[in-house]
């Protein structure tokens, strides 16, 4: 069962969907609480961005590290990986953020998040008269549907 | 993309309109409530406009503008704008709509000469947009149904805002 979390934070940093599958390592011996998790998480890709698109050797509008960027400024990354887990991640120009982790030898997911993002989030959110738009959402076809997609992927067993 | 029958979305926009014009009696009133709903569709269209166009982020105001008019309008109402009357700035603009299927089929009596019938339009625009850091105000400027030559939304961009980390250092 190699993948483990997926996250969808708003633009404005708040966590609006969690869903674990497998958290071997629980919450509270790594960030301490759920909420704490969240905002490294945060932490995490919102600093990322901002050291790839200082380091940026390729485009000559590159910014100073800090200096405010407006959404999807700069380049953002894809993935990341280490020895025990990839991250992988998706910014639309809405500033709405997907991340998901997966075991390190799952290969590239950018399309699979685009679909995520597409035909789940955008079908069964977005038109979802319940959902409020920035607000945390928990609504069972889309939890259904995104466990359906991951075990097509082969992801979930 | 899903479809459904040009008829049935004029007919259905036209029996909401004349509610609102029952409930509130009141043509501006009507105009507001128009642009409010159109503001909630607009949040929430603008992620399905990026997911199924694939848009990447616009390079300007002008570049959005054109995006909106060449693609939006295609996709969610089957028809092009056209994009004139930018200011020195690049900060003001119209689409100019050749065809409004929401207007097909509707008069408007002299009683309701004040009514911007497709409002709604106005709304979507500045509500996607808003998602999208970039404040604006839309308003319609001419229409057909009240005898003009043409349908003009004025697009004026406020501020076009960054993203600040949300979290305070501790």
């Amino acid at each position: 069962m190699p993948c483990f979390t997926f996250y969808i934070f708003n633009r404005k940093g708040a966590c609006q969907y969690y869903h674990e599958w497998q958290r071997l390592k629980p919450v509270r011996s790594g960030a301490g609480s759920q909420e704490e998790d969240f905002k490294l998480m945060f932490g995490l890709f919102w600093s990322m961005r901002a050291l790839s698109s200082a380091l940026d050797p390729k485009n000559p509008a590159k910014q100073q590290m800090g200096a405010p960027q407006r959404i999807g400024d700069g380049c953002s990354f894809n993935s990341f990986r280490t020895s025990a887990y990839k991250l992988h991640f998706l910014e639309s120009p809405s500033g709405l953020k997907f991340v998901l982790t997966t075991d390190p030898s799952v290969g590239s997911l950018a399309e699979a998040l685009q679909y995520i993002y597409a035909s789940l989030f955008v079908e069964l959110v977005a038109k979802n008269p319940l959902y409020t738009p920035g607000e945390p959402f928990l609504f069972e076809p889309f939890s259904a549907a995104l466990n359906k997609y991951m075990r097509t992927l082969g992801l979930l067993s | 993309m899903e479809t459904i029958n040009a008829e049935i979305f004029t007919l259905t926009y036209g029996s909401m309109v004349r509610q609102l014009i029952a409930d509130y009696e009141d043509v501006e009133e009507v105009n507001k409530q128009l642009d409010k709903m159109g503001y909630s569709i607009g949040q929430r269209l603008i992620d399905e406009f990026l997911a199924k166009s694939k848009t990447q982020r616009c390079a300007d105001f002008r570049d959005a503008a054109e995006k909106i008019a060449k693609v939006g309008f295609r996709m969610f109402l089957n028809v092009t704008a056209a994009v004139t009357g930018w200011n020195a700035e690049g900060t003001e603009c119209s689409l100019i709509l050749e065809d409004n299927p929401l207007a097909d089929f509707v008069e408007l009596p002299e009683q309701l000469a004040g009514l911007k019938y497709s409002n709604l339009l106005c709304g979507v625009i500045r509500g996607a947009l808003e998602m999208v850091n970039m404040e604006v105000e839309c308003t319609f400027v001419r229409d057909v149904l009240q005898g003009d030559d043409a349908n003009e939304m004025r697009l004026k961009l406020l501020s076009s805002s960054t993203e600040t980390y949300p979290f305070k250092d501790e």
